[in-house]
């Protein structure tokens, strides 16, 4: 039963950035422990140098403490096994674009090419503006069609 | 910030041999991403502001992580291991402390672009086959970072290559800055290739493969590169002018940049930044 209260806590911890996403939907939740009134709570970072990390940390440890029903709670980042992007759920997919960002691409071709559509207008006739975006996990790309620009969530696979 | 890991009984035997190459990957990291950092603002393009701001910010991570593997056996905290040991006590390999040019970043900066993009297109493509071989690591904890860092290395080296062959094909004033300063980076890349005084060990132990192998194999991998830009680059040209950093050996560059980024630190190393 308190694992269920932790769980639906960590649903309420947005990613500080694009607050339509929980770090559940981004793919970043490995594991979660309750002994008692102890949880411990283990994430996957997605890449590595985000600063935004203390900043989830503090918010996990808020939204459980809101439950009252926890004496002890910790949180852990763990780079094993690696976050990948297919790692956000269906539900994630749909918050990102949402908040205008498209989600990662499913499938890598053998030749490392990725499409992405645009998040607004749903055409695939778009470009790459730069692989490197405002984070580190994001690319900035532009729309021909709707001629908007739009972020796109980077692919992250451990066949690269 | 990042789980402890070490949970493995570590065989005294190993821990020299591992430690030193340890502190060769976080020192390497550490500076050139310092470097990099040092490009904010600077960057021929804003768009490659943005890129090379996230791929420095990405290799200061991967820093992290190995410091992290030595705070984990023993050799002190993330933060001082970054910011409190002297140049002597560095192993990063000459190279990568090199300043990116004349002048100060706050003022009077003219960088040499040409030096940023040999140097870190070469040193990434070095990492990139180190990390794929401490993805076979015989210790646990460093096989996992390697697996992790690696994802990330790939959109770096993606980046370093389209500018290395792009200014290389691009003729003129481009060309003849990048020949400079690519014979400027393999004067001394003989130190980034090297592992020290270890290597033996570290290859007897199964930490990483031969420091041979992982040349011979950086030569094989360049060669098809050099050959599509018509360049000649042959093993002999790989040399260590600067200095031997795996043993401690480093030019005033690198006082300078440890002065510059430790000061907070050193106003109070007992504080939570």
């Amino acid at each position: 039963m308190l694992i269920k209260t932790a769980l639906e806590a960590l649903h309420n911890v947005m990613d500080p950035e694009i607050d339509t996403i929980s770090i559940v939907d981004l793919g970043m939740l490995e594991h979660i422990e309750v002994e008692g009134n102890s949880v411990m709570v283990k994430l996957l970072p997605t890449f590595m140098g985000c600063p935004a990390l203390d900043i989830i940390r503090k918010n996990v440890e808020i939204e459980i403490d809101k439950a009252g029903v926890f004496e002890k709670i910790e949180v852990r980042f763990i780079y094993h096994p690696p976050w990948t992007s297919d790692r956000v759920t269906e539900t994630g997919r749909l918050k990102l674009k949402e908040f205008g960002i498209a989600p990662p691409p499913k499938l890598i071709s053998e030749t490392g090419e990725w499409h992405v559509d645009c998040p607004f207008c749903g055409s695939t006739y778009t470009t790459m503006e730069n692989l490197f975006g405002p984070t580190a996990c994001r690319s900035i790309l532009y729309c021909k069609s709707c001629r908007n620009p739009f972020e796109a969530m980077k692919p992250v696979s451990t066949m690269m | 910030m990042t789980e402890p890991v070490n949970k493995m009984p570590i065989d005294a035997g190993i821990k020299p041999a591992l430690t030193s190459l340890l502190y060769q990957l976080a020192d390497d990291d550490f500076i050139l991403a310092y470097r990099g950092s040092e490009w904010l603002g600077l960057a021929p393009h804003i768009e490659e502001d943005v890129a090379f701001s996230s791929i420095s910010q990405d290799t200061m991570g991967h820093a992290a992580m190995f410091y992290q593997l030595l705070e984990d056996l023993g050799e002190g905290t993330v933060d001082s291991l970054a910011h409190a040991r002297k140049a002597a006590e560095r192993r990063n390999a000459v190279l990568l402390e090199a300043v990116n040019g004349p002048g100060h970043y706050l003022s009077t900066a003219q960088y040499d672009w040409a030096f940023a993009v040999a140097r870190n297109y070469f040193y990434i493509q070095s990492k990139k086959i180190r990390l794929d071989s401490l993805k076979n690591s015989s210790y646990q904890p460093l096989a996992e970072v390697a697996l992790k860092v690696n994802m990330e290395l790939y959109y770096h080296l993606l980046h370093w290559k389209t500018w290395f062959i792009q200014l290389m094909k691009a003729g003129g004033e481009a060309r003849t800055r990048m020949e400079l300063a690519i014979g400027k980076v393999l004067a001394d890349f003989e130190g980034v290739i090297s592992l020290g005084p270890l290597a033996k060990d570290m290859a007897e132990h199964g930490l990483i493969e031969p420091e041979e192998v992982l040349k011979q194999r950086w030569l094989l991998i360049m060669k098809p590169v050099f050959e599509s830009i018509n360049l000649a680059v042959s093993e002999a040209d790989l040399a260590m002018k600067n200095g031997n950093g795996r043993i401690g050996e480093h030019t005033a560059d690198l006082d300078d940049a440890l002065a510059t980024l430790s000061e907070v630190y050193n106003i109070n190393p007992a504080a939570s930044w």
